[in-house]
């Protein structure tokens, strides 16, 4: 027994889930302590994600944001950039999207491409700028791109509260023209006679017609792919990783290791803001006057933490994440239990899959015990 | 299973040879042996890096290891200071058993190692790296420089290891470096030493100085484990010497009763030539010139000072001189890692002064670098990848639409590995950092020999290296020159640079104050030049 365990933690597979299923008993004693059932807790947790494919679905449409801003996170940290400034990378993506999306009328299909590399362009240059920063004057990327995070989030409520686009009455843009959506039913078919039809005939369709399933899920598989193809198959992802991992010997080597620094900014911004502008297309529409940052990039470095920095894993990090938001929506509401314990069980699974590197040394630590 | 060896009496394996017999004899009661190691093994994955190994390493004596690269020295010394976990064996310190975890246990009895890889702060002083954990305070725990700085310069001069303690760790020579780390150990007080390759980048004179200092320290009653390749040292230093191959013990000699030939023979298995077999040179054009050139270093001292010098296709240029004269400034100007105050640098007609790494590899340089953790290789990298992290470029480890294939460059890369004897064999997926010193220094001596560069700048090429891999290596170099095109190397020692050098340059106090053909003058000459002595 204590042979299998020691052999399990060395494994970084088995070492994630050991890492899993102690932040879900940091979980239930949380829970434990601020007097709730942790057993009711945790049924409903499961039960709130999986009780109808409606739900499952909800849990895919919310990962998409956070699964980009993770894997915008990983790309760069796998560069050797801490690229904490996917927040505000987001936050451009939106308000390029809330403002391309209105502002720029143009047939369907073609509008969202135009605002997708739009906004990757926009989130990409903005990143870029902390690259540059630390290029020519050695300021250390996490500095600038925090300080970049707040530009970004004073910038959308800044563009909110022009007299030219606020709406009368209202904290928010105008809604963006349905050329720009990119759900794959309207919110509006939901409720039409059609729509019933639709769904009364094929009743399987009820996950995508009532929730904001769309490209954008197609999009962000795309995205992922395309990452892990870059980082694995691809010369500059070559350079990019050995540059990530020594830069001084990815210097001798003659890449260009300053480059490199602004292009790994450039696509991991842009894979930030292309969430958020995908984000604008498929829930929001509109972009509105905030207290304070909806955290989307700051979620992202939570998924990658727990992705170990790896594209694909991000997919999964980001569902786990999400699920654990929505179905943590769920003891809230039914169990009366504050946002903050479900934050604190969030947060203690995020740390000890954070601690999961440090699960094979360990178990070498046991071992020598023997 | 360990259970059973911690019963065995200790003379049923002690006396296991004659040499063992030897070390018994008169003695007895508390045990004369300082270190024991009974029946060690420690496999990583498949490969079985120690296989029942016996050490025992008595009193007050200097005591080498020898064996090829990758034969399980580092490991089995990792083991005695607790970094490595043992699979199998038992330890005694001073005839008691022990069990130990790690390198605090390790100090606590009495137990100190220099690593073959420095593990210092790079932004610290040097005074500061050493005290570190330590740290001599004024009151309310202010840090009392002063004191602190006096105080290591003069326990540097007492072991002869001068260095000036408020130089910054990244401002000296990886020589100096080394210093710091033997002079970080001595200061915790450890009776038992151990020294992993200390001497690699030593210079003669510091060598000699070291080997002082260890006949000083054992006459103290401390005990000195040396790991070490080069064989002249284990003959002027050691009382006892045991062999390692391949995980196992060959033997354990007296180091009087034995030559330096049969040393090599009994690690490698073979017989091994200590010197390299070459032609005359026929050198052609000039590939690099090289025009009174100034460099400065981090600290605004000019470090390489209106230095000229030349080097022609189909020759080996060796620049002799004494670690600190220059020689990092000048390769890092050559290289693109270091502005020039003034002066040019010409190779094969352009100019690359002041230029970057890539205008320095454009040229048709690829470089050998001192610092192999640091430049050399990309430790978190596959040994593969470390392979082709100069051609990765090359069409040879393309598949499909340009991509890189893996399948390719993983045969490339085992293909080389069988070449250059790297081991473990078939290592190409596994990670560089997981390979021992020599076998890190084979996969750059790979990478860089296989682009056959116009101009091979080789610092300290066969650093670490087994002489196995060095007389490999350094036919190899021979090789390239008889192929038309160029070796600079630059090597503190002496040996090397009059095995393969067919023209030596006396570099001193940043200036090339010599111009020499090895077939007229001898060793002492160049060493008084280095000195700073006249013609
Ligand atoms: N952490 C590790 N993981 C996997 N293999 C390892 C690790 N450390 C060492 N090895 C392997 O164990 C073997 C012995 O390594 P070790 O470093 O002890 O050699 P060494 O005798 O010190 O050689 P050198 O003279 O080159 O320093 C090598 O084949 C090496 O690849
Ligand atoms: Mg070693």
């Amino acid at each position: 027994m204590r042979k299998f365990v020691i052999q399990a933690l060395k494994k970084p597979f088995t070492a994630v889930m050991i890492a899993i299923l102690i932040g879900f008993l940091v979980g239930a004693v949380t829970l434990a302590l601020g007097g709730f059932d942790p057993g009711r807790g945790y049924s409903l947790l499961i039960t709130g994600v999986t009780s109808n494919t409606r739900r499952m679905a909800q849990v895919l449409v919310n990962a998409v944001p956070i699964i980009m801003t993770g894997l915008a996170v990983s790309f760069a940290v796998r560069t050797g950039m801490f690229n904490i400034g996917a927040d505000g990378q987001f936050i451009m993506g939106q308000v390029t999207g809330a403002i391309l999306g209105y502002y720029v009328p143009m047939p369907a299909i073609i509008h969202p491409l135009f605002i997708m590399v739009c906004a990757f362009v926009v989130g990409g240059l903005y990143a870029s700028f902390a690259a540059y920063l630390k290029n020519r004057f050695g300021i250390h990327e996490v500095i600038s791109s925090i300080m970049l995070n707040w530009n970004a989030y004073y910038f959308m409520n800044f563009i909110v509260n022009m007299k030219s686009v606020k709406v009368p009455g209202s904290q928010h843009s105008p809604e963006i023209f349905d050329t720009a959506k990119i759900t794959f039913f309207s919110r509006e078919f939901r409720t039409t006679a059609e729509g019933e039809a639709l769904l009364a005939k094929h009743p399987w369709l009820e996950s995508v017609v009532r929730t904001d399933a769309g490209y954008a899920i197609l999009v962000m598989i795309a995205v992922t792919l395309l990452l892990w193809v870059i980082l694995k198959y691809t010369r500059i992802g070559f350079e990019l990783r050995a540059v990530g991992y020594n830069y001084h010997a990815a210097e001798f080597a003659a890449m260009p290791v300053k480059r490199n620094a602004l292009l790994s900014m450039f696509i991991s911004g842009g894979t930030a803001a292309l969430g958020g502008a995908m984000l604008v297309m498929s829930t929001s529409y509109f972009i509105t006057m905030l207290g304070a940052t909806e955290g989307y990039g700051w979620d992202g470095i939570s998924v990658a933490l727990i992705a170990g920095n790896h594209p694909i894993g991000c997919i999964f990090a980001g569902l786990l994440y999400s699920a654990l938001k929505l179905g943590g929506t769920e003891i809230q509401s039914r169990m009366g239990a504050p946002t903050e314990i479900i934050n604190i069980m969030i947060g203690a699974l995020v740390l000890c899959i954070a601690f999961a590197p440090a699960l094979p040394r360990l178990a070498e630590r046991l071992e020598r015990k023997e | 299973m360990e259970q059973d060896t911690r019963t065995l009496p200790d003379e049923t394996r002690g006396n296991e040879n004659e040499t063992a017999d030897a070390l018994n004899k008169g003695q007895g009661g508390v045990s004369d042996y300082a270190v024991e190691m009974y029946d060690i093994s420690k496999s990583f994955g498949p490969l079985k890096a120690l296989d029942h190994v016996d050490l025992a390493v008595r009193k007050g004596t200097i005591h080498a290891l020898l064996g090829e690269n990758g034969a399980g020295k580092s490991t089995l010394m990792k083991i005695l200071y607790g970094l490595y976990s043992k699979d199998a064996g038992e330890i005694r310190i001073m005839g008691e058993p022990c069990d130990i975890k790690n390198p605090k246990q390790a100090i606590t009895h009495g137990i100190g190692m220099v690593h073959q890889h420095f593990m210092l702060v790079e932004n610290m002083t040097i005074a500061e790296n050493i005290v570190l954990g330590s740290e001599v305070t004024k009151s309310l725990g202010r840090l009392d420089r002063e004191r602190m700085n006096r105080t290591i310069r003069e326990f540097g001069e007492q072991y002869g290891l001068e260095v000036d303690p408020r130089q910054v760790i990244m401002d000296v020579s990886v020589a100096t470096q080394q210093r710091v780390e033997i002079l970080k150990a001595l200061y915790r007080g450890a009776d038992i030493l151990i020294l992993d390759e200390p001497t690699a980048v030593l210079t003669p004179q510091e060598i000699d100085n070291l080997i002082v200092t260890m006949h000083r320290l054992v006459e103290g009653g401390k005990t000195v484990i040396i790991i070490t390749h080069k064989l002249k040292e284990i003959m002027a230093s050691s009382e006892y010497c045991t062999i390692i191959r391949r995980g196992k013990v060959v033997d354990t000699v007296r180091v009087q009763d034995v030559t330096e030939k049969d040393l090599a023979s009994m690690m490698v298995g073979r017989e091994v030539m200590l010197t390299t077999e070459k032609d005359k040179a026929s050198p052609g054009e000039v590939i690099m010139e090289i025009n009174d050139l100034t460099v400065k270093d981090n600290r605004g001292i000019e470090k390489v000072k209106n230095l000229s010098l030349h080097i022609r296709r189909g020759e080996i240029l060796a620049i002799a001189g004494v670690d600190g004269n220059g020689q990092t400034e000048l390769i890092e100007a050559i290289t693109g890692l270091r502005k020039s105050e003034q002066g040019e640098i010409i190779v094969n007609g352009q100019h690359i002064e002041n230029g970057l790494p890539l205008d320095s590899h454009k040229s048709g340089i690829r470089t050998i670098h001192e610092d192999r953790h640091k430049r050399g290789l990309v430790l978190d990298f596959q040994v593969g990848e470390n392979l082709i992290l100069e051609s990765y470029k090359e069409k040879r480890f393309q598949g499909r639409c340009g991509l890189l294939s893996w399948k390719k460059i993983n045969d490339y890369a085992n293909r080389q590995i069988d070449k250059y004897d790297i081991r473990p064999a078939g290592s190409a997926l596994q990670r560089a950092k997981e390979l021992s010193g020599g076998n890190q220094q084979k996969v750059i001596v790979a990478r860089t020999v296989e682009q056959e560069p116009d101009l091979l700048l080789a610092c300290q090429p066969t650093r670490g290296l087994d002489v196995g891999a060095i007389e490999y290596v350094r036919q190899a170099l021979v090789q390239q020159r008889d192929q038309g095109r160029a070796v600079l190397l630059i090597s503190y020692e002496l040996d090397e640079v009059f095995d393969i050098a067919d023209r030596i340059n006396v570099v001193y106090n940043g200036q090339i104050v010599a111009d020499l053909d090895p077939q007229t003058t001898d060793e002492q000459a160049v060493g008084l030049l280095m000195a700073g002595g006249s013609q």
